[in-house]
């Protein structure tokens, strides 16, 4: 039996890398008494696979990792497991900031939850205090509007200049008041703006295959060649997207669904198409 | 008293392994500070991947929250990023826990396992805030405490510290507590700052650095004085009678991020009577006092379920000597509610075929790598050091461990001991040869690594007489080692400038304060860590100040000498000390005293305690040292001179 987690990681456990947060889960279910299935070999491993990782220091109210269950120790318990129960234990075992908000059964993947997302969005908050609104203004009108942008970034140790325009697939700004439309991203907002008088809240939606854009690429590309986490004091992930059909087309929490949002389904189409087409697998 | 949070943390995006500053780890425990409560930092001088696993931290973290008048937060070395940024914007020293500034605590109080760490501790003072001159200090700043196994000689730190406490910290601090509280409650008036040093000063094991007056006659030390009559003129440490009482920590620290000891750690017993002449954590932990196996087993069950770690290491230093080790050990079995079963590590082996079966029986998984450590090279020379492994005993132990599995094997050395000559040397690498001749013959693979430590001589031990090797002898010997060294045999080695730098620190006195001082100031911080440590800083330091590198390290000492440390006391009888480095020299080996008869080194009668071990016969397999003909390691070869400059 396989259970897809989606969790939240708020506050200070931002700053927890993506393999911390892996070992973390791995004492976590042992702390919830959780019946995972383990490898076999020589050093048994429990069977759990992760999804994107977040970059540090970036906030999420969607994370996703998969766990395979063991089914001879759940039929050696009551024949059942309690999957809210699970959640809850699993919250309480993890450190504050972790919320494990849902626990599905999931049937068997053709493909890694890696390979599902194609997309996720997220709600930087900018500070504008050195430059002014206006500028983020013009700026986010400015990549819109443009057709190619060059950015020199590293990837895999190897540093290469690449157009990271294709991989914006949307991006605004956005409002308080219409925005944001969950409690959890509300509270966070609300924090957020503590930090600054002039921060304002930039939504942008970022492929993640093929040469993927990460939020601090695009924080450099609203001010470039300032520190990323200056320009973008935090950072939050409020949807992964995805977006094949013989996957669950929709994994959106926060209050937005995928299939409502037509312009955004065409365009995931059409990159989808372009990156099939244009290389050998898409997938990085 | 408000949380510098909010300043730090527009930081940590931009530093290396920001989890390092965010506490919330499993057993962290929230404060409650109060007007009428002691507040205590407990800090360790270094990065936080090596403080946070430190049991001695852990378990004084825990004791204090549990007193109704005093409160205890943590907080480890920023890393170099880290404090760039935090001097750029005048940020203090800080807790983890709440991210509270240093200096609102009452003390900060210092774990100290090692000397390197010493320009560490000046720069947290520093960053705390706090004026790093112990006489410069106001009724309002903090006091200044450290602790831990170099604390045993803490004069290179006296100017820079208020107070340095000697031994086991489990029933002293609530004493520091309790006057530090009344401390408080009078208002921290002026001048009371002397009062209350004077106040802890009075209190067995407390040493106050400030209450005594040194002479020195040219570099010689000539006289420590207590300045006031109720003074004590020796301090002798504490040390705990009974660990039963001690079930700490009843809460381990498991961290967010990955730290250096990354699983449970039960600790067995303390001290060690074997009696390893270089060692000082054996010298001054005296007598052996073993943890009950059953409550060992119920830290580990209640460790785990807490932690959700499933590994435990079992700690000492040297499990194998813990008779309740196979019971404990048969006894953790797979948890079938758990996922995985519990591992369990055994640090500290001792070198014999007995101790790797109980290790094949723990190990589970792949067996990639078994770590014994001899020591030295020759019998003749482990006779000298009393590390009494028979070549039998090191071979009985590989063989089992290739059978049993595993196909490399780490051998740790020291290097620079007394009496050694180029044939101890060599020896290394011929005892290594024959560990992989062993290993041949169960796979082509076997290899052996040889890792040689540059031996730095400690106080509170028979060697603290001794001159240790200078850095060209040390380079010299591993020369001799790695040519001697052959095929399957890979020789690593600790940077002889470090030990040279370690050993002005750890045998020295008042004055190489400043020479630690003036290190700092150019910029000297984690100087355990290769990539900053600059021996030139040291000597240029030690020119600077007019102190001779030669008469801290690579003199030996005589009889007479006025040690600088000769006012602090690990229970252990001078005249012991001094027997049996004569011993050494004579190359006679001592038994350990746990199942032999008492040799008197001091610590049991002193201080009115015993060995508190289970069994009254040796472990299984133990035989090192322990009714053991020592004839069995070949004949001892005549004597060699000893050039020892003292030597009357």
């Amino acid at each position: 039996m396989k259970i897809r987690l989606s969790y939240g990681k708020w506050g200070k456990v931002r700053f927890l890398g993506h393999l911390d947060m892996a070992r973390l889960w791995e004492r976590g279910l042992r702390k919830a008494s959780a019946p995972v299935a383990m490898s076999a070999g020589f050093t048994p491993r429990p069977k759990m696979s992760f999804g994107l990782a977040l970059p540090t220091g970036a906030e999420s109210v969607i994370e996703l990792f998969d766990v395979t269950l063991d089914e001879t120790r759940i039929d050696a318990e009551n024949g059942s497991i309690d999957l809210e129960l699970l959640r809850s234990s699993l919250t309480d075992a993890m450190p504050l900031g972790v919320e494990v908000v849902d626990v599905d059964p999931i049937a068997p993947q053709k493909w890694s939850l890696q390979e599902d997302v194609t997309a996720t969005t997220w709600v930087l908050a900018v500070d504008t205090s050195a430059t002014g609104p206006s500028e983020l203004d013009e700026r986010v009108a400015g990549v819109v509007s443009s057709t190619e942008i060059w950015v020199d970034r590293e990837r895999k140790g190897e540093r290469r200049r690449d157009d990271v325009r294709p991989g914006i697939l949307d991006l605004r700004i956005i409002e308080r008041g219409i925005w944001p439309a969950t409690s959890e991203l509300s509270a966070w907002a609300d924090s957020v703006s503590l930090l600054s008088t002039d921060i304002q809240f930039v939504e942008a939606t970022l492929t993640t295959s093929g040469r993927g854009v990460r939020p601090t690429e695009m924080a450099e590309v609203l001010r470039p060649g300032v520190d990323p986490w200056i320009t973008m004091p935090r950072v939050v992930r409020t949807h992964q997207w995805i977006g094949r059909d013989d996957a669950p087309r929709v994994s959106a929490r926060a209050g937005k669904d995928i299939t409502h949002d037509h312009s955004l389904e065409q365009r995931l189409e059409r990159r989808s198409e372009h990156s099939v087409a244009g290389s050998s697998g898409g997938y990085d | 008293m408000t949380s510098l949070w909010t300043r730090v943390e527009p930081l940590l995006a931009r530093v290396r392994k920001p989890a390092r500053y965010i506490g919330c780890e499993d057993g962290a425990i929230e404060p409650r500070h109060g007007p009428g409560k002691v507040a205590w930092l407990l800090a360790y001088p270094d990065v936080y991947e090596v403080g946070l696993p430190n049991q001695g931290l852990q378990i004084l973290y825990e004791i204090l929250n549990e007193r109704a008048d005093a409160v205890a937060e943590r907080t480890y070395a920023p890393w170099v990023d880290l404090e760039a940024l935090m001097r750029e914007r005048s940020i203090p020293l800080f807790s983890v826990d709440t991210h509270r500034a240093a200096s609102d605590f009452d003390v900060i109080a210092f774990n100290l396992s090692a000397e390197l760490v010493y320009t560490n501790v000046l720069n947290m003072i520093d960053l705390a805030g706090v004026p790093i001159h112990a006489d410069r200090r106001r009724p309002d700043d903090p006091l200044v405490i450290v602790g831990g196994h170099a604390a045993f000689n803490p004069e290179p730190l006296a100017d820079f510290i208020d107070v340095a406490v000697l031994g086991e910290g489990e029933e002293v601090v609530s004493e520091i507590t309790e006057i530090v509280r009344e401390w408080k409650a009078s208002g921290r008036t002026e001048g009371s700052r002397d009062a209350v040093l004077r106040a802890l000063s009075k209190v067995p094991g407390v040493y106050v650095p400030s209450m005594y007056e040194v002479e020195y006659e040219r570099e010689r030390t000539m006289s420590i004085t207590p300045r006031y009559p109720d003074v004590p003129s020796l301090v002798v440490k504490r040390t705990v009678s009974d660990l039963a009482e001690w079930d700490y920590p009843r809460r381990p620290l498991a961290p967010l991020t990955e730290v250096v000891h990354d699983r449970l750690a039960v600790e067995v017993f303390r001290g060690c009577t074997r009696g390893c002449r270089f060692c000082q954590a054996g010298m001054i932990t005296r007598p052996v006092r073993e943890r009950p196996a059953e409550q060992v087993r119920t830290m580990i069950t209640r460790g785990l379920e807490r932690t959700g770690y499933n590994e435990v290491s079992l700690t000492s230093l040297s499990t194998a000597d813990f008779s309740g080790v196979e019971s404990v050990v048969s006894s953790i079995v797979p948890d079938p509610t758990a996922c995985g079963a519990p591992t369990v590590s055994l640090p500290s082996l001792r070198v014999d075929a007995f101790t790797v079966g109980l290790a094949a029986q723990v190990a589970s998984g792949r067996r990639s790598g078994l770590t014994f450590a001899p020591e030295a090279g020759t019998w003749r020379l482990r006779t000298v050091i009393n590390k009494l492994i028979t070549e039998a005993d090191l071979y009985g132990a590989v063989e089992s461990a290739y059978a049993n599995g595993w196909s490399r094997m780490k051998l740790y050395f020291l290097t620079g001991l007394p009496t050694e000559t180029d044939d101890d040397t060599r020896g290394i690498a011929e005892l290594a040869a024959g560990c992989v001749a062993i290993g041949k013959k169960y796979t082509s693979r076997a290899n052996v690594t040889v890792s040689l430590g540059g031996f730095v001589p400690k106080a509170h031990t028979p060697f603290q007489w001794f001159g240790q090797n200078g850095v060209d002898e040390l380079r010299r010997k591993i020369g001799v080692v790695r040519s001697a060294a052959s095929k399957g045999v890979h020789v690593k080695w600790h940077d002889p400038a470090a030990s040279l730098a370690e050993g002005v620190a750890s045998r020295g006195d008042r004055r190489v304060g400043r020479v630690i001082e003036r290190v700092w100031r150019e910029g000297g911080t984690f100087q355990e860590w290769s990539e900053f440590f600059r021996l030139d800083r040291w000597t240029n330091a030690l020119a600077a100040e007019g102190l001779d590198v030669e008469w801290f390290t690579t003199r030996h000492r005589d009889e007479n000498e006025l040690l600088p440390w000769e006012h602090l006391s690990a229970g252990l009888h001078r005249d012991f000390l001094w027997q049996d480095w004569r011993a050494a020299l004579d190359e006679h080996g001592l038994p350990d005293c746990r199942w032999t008869p008492c040799y008197d080194c001091g610590v049991c009668t002193g201080d009115g305690l015993e060995h508190v071990v289970a069994s009254p016969i040796p472990p299984a397999g133990g035989s090192q040292g322990t009714g053991q003909d020592l004839s069995v390691g070949g004949r001892v070869p005549e004597a060699i001179p000893v050039r020892l400059g003292a030597r009357t």
